[in-house]
């Protein structure tokens, strides 16, 4: 994997300088490595992770299931994506099993979803059915579990 | 009148280990960055954690048979033979104890009679000298120098060796220097000790953080199983310190010698650990092949920083610690120690506390986030440039 990637994914915040002096590259590499990272695709974007249950954006998330029907050119794809540039939906997904996208959607409120879902999602053509499942509470958000951290107090600073 | 009448004469004469008197100071600081720790900065691994939680759940809360369980034992004897090339019998050759610790004590207690001499490398692991001069044998102590990377000079050893020498303590990759052996040097030594009949007890707790080349074990060398004690646990590679497991591996009546010991002092390893340690190596591979990714990206990182602080850092070959030289300041290594921590509040370890051949030297673990690396580095990398810039100051005023 790309190393400037690599060092990312482990989720420590560093700086270029930083990132420049673990990689033993330069700063300038580092920021060049990051634009051609993002120019080719591979790295969408810099969003930080929220802890949903920390209350710092009042949001409410559901998963909804959706069932489509293929069209005969573009099958899936053409839809997917229309559904897929609502604001509302945060991720979308072509699945296996019994239904075809599964969507991973936000709003304001339990109404502004339930809104979204009734008067925008479900009146494409196309759209055969919903289902939508909203989210009570997270364990674990993107990798990041959401108790607090091990007590590492007991850990002695200096050991042999 | 003081209760110190009563204690032991070899326990009074024992030195103080030279962390404990650092830790004591660190301890008052706890805004200082510490590279001191000698344990993985990673938790242990869920999986593992969990089939801890699994047996607590299911009500294993008893002793185990004094050598362990069988299942772990059987375990162990797949791995061992398949990672260290040595086949050992679950049912009468492996002993389960409280960590390598308990396992080093438990053979130097069975194998020792007073006045035995045993041989070791140093600077290494702070138990050693003291765990020897517990069971009343005479440490011998040899020096590993920079030169060789600190890896052990069979003909240091050989020069080393006295009439009442016994046992020859080895420990690769080294704490604290990250020392190893390869083959050719292991084959050198493993001669020697066939040659004057030495028993060796082989440290090997760290070797799956071996970076470079294949780690050998000496036990797995033609005619080496016979007079060979292999020491392993869980602590470094499973990061699990604190679940306090290890094993000895060997010939039957040596084994059956320890458990002598271990069944009168210890009864048995906690059953919870010993489950916790059946998970790690049945479905531990990839984690520990995760960790020491990071520690061989981090060694590389830390090793360049400390050679641009100026400070002559050899490229450990194994371990999570690297151990540079502290020449160009022109302190000793535990005054470099406290300066270090006074002036820029960060935490490593004076050489001298694994030995006087650390001395000019400090132990600096790479077990530690990128964050506190960097800071760490940078900061030693100040006091360095300071004390150079001084000593330059001090060495024209001389001249003129
Ligand atoms: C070389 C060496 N041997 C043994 C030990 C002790 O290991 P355990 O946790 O298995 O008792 C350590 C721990 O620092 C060590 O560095």
């Amino acid at each position: 994997m790309n190393p400037v990637l690599d060092l990312l994914l482990q989720g420590e915040r560093l700086s270029t300088e930083q990132m420049a002096q673990v990689l033993g590259l330069s700063e300038v590499a580092i920021e060049a490595a990051l634009k051609q990272l993002q120019a080719e695709g591979k790295l969408l974007g810099w969003r930080p992770v929220l802890n949903p249950e920390a209350g710092e954006e009042t949001i409410v998330r559901a998963v909804i299931e959706v069932k489509i029907s293929p069209e005969r050119e573009g099958g899936f794809d053409k839809l997917a994506l229309r559904i897929s540039r609502f604001d509302e939906v945060e991720s979308c997904h072509l699945m296996s099993g019994s239904y075809d996208l599964l969507l991973f959607c936000s709003g304001k409120s339990l109404r502004a979803v339930a809104t979204f879902v009734s008067e925008r999602l479900s009146t494409i053509d196309g759209v055969l059915s919903t289902a939508t499942h909203f989210l009570l509470r997270t364990y674990k958000e993107q990798g990041y579990l959401l108790v607090a951290n091990p007590d590492v107090a007991d850990k002695p600073a200096v050991s042999p | 009148m003081s209760a110190k009448r009563f204690i032991a004469n070899h326990v009074v004469d024992l030195p103080r280990s030279g962390i404990r008197d650092f830790f004591a100071i660190v301890s008052q600081m706890p805004q200082a960055v510490s590279l001191g720790i000698g344990e993985p900065d990673f938790v242990t691994p869920w999986h593992i954690r969990e089939a801890a939680i699994y047996a607590l759940e299911k009500g294993k809360t008893s002793y185990t048979d004094n050598r362990g369980l069988i299942r772990l034992r059987q375990e162990i004897s797949r791995y061992v033979e398949s990672d260290f090339g040595v086949s050992y019998r679950p049912d009468t050759e492996i002993l389960v104890a409280v960590g390598v610790s308990e396992a080093l004590d438990i053979a130097l207690r069975a194998l020792i009679n007073p006045g035995d001499k045993v041989l070791y490398h140093e600077p290494c692991y702070v138990s050693y000298s003291p765990s020897i001069l517990l069971a009343h044998g005479i440490p011998v102590g040899v020096p590993t120098l920079a030169k060789d990377q600190f890896a052990l000079d069979p003909a240091a050893l050989e020069a080393a060796w006295e009439p009442g020498c016994k046992i020859l303590l080895l420990n690769f990759p080294t704490n604290p220097t990250g020392g190893v052996a390869n083959r050719k040097v292991l084959e050198r030594i493993a001669h020697f000790a066939q040659e004057k009949d030495l028993l060796v007890i082989s440290d090997e707790i760290y070797a799956e953080l071996t970076f470079d080349g294949e780690h050998v074990s000496i036990a797995s060398l033609p005619g080496m199983r016979d007079r060979t004690l292999f020491l392993h646990g869980f602590s470094k590679a499973f990061a699990m310190t604190g679940f306090r497991i290890g094993y000895g591996c060997g010939p039957a009546e040596l084994i059956e010698a320890m458990m002598k010991v271990h069944q009168y002092s210890m009864m048995c390893a906690p059953i919870l650990s010993q489950e916790a340690a059946i998970e790690a190596l049945r479905n531990g591979r990839p984690a520990v092949a995760r960790m020491k990714e990071q520690y061989h990206k981090r060694r590389d990182f830390i090793v360049r920083r400390f050679n641009e602080a100026g400070l002559d850092c050899h490229t450990p070959q194994g371990s999570f610690y690297t151990f540079p030289s502290v020449a160009t300041s022109g302190l000793k290594s535990l005054d470099f120690c406290h300066r270090l921590l006074k002036e820029e509040e960060v935490a490593i370890v004076p050489g001298t506390a694994f030995g006087p051949s650390g001395e000019g030297f400090v132990r600096a673990s790479f077990s530690m986030s990128y964050e506190n690396l960097i800071k760490a580095a940078d900061r030693i990398e100040r006091m360095v440039g300071r004390l150079v810039d001084s000593g330059a100051t001090a060495a024209v005023n001389n001249a003129s």
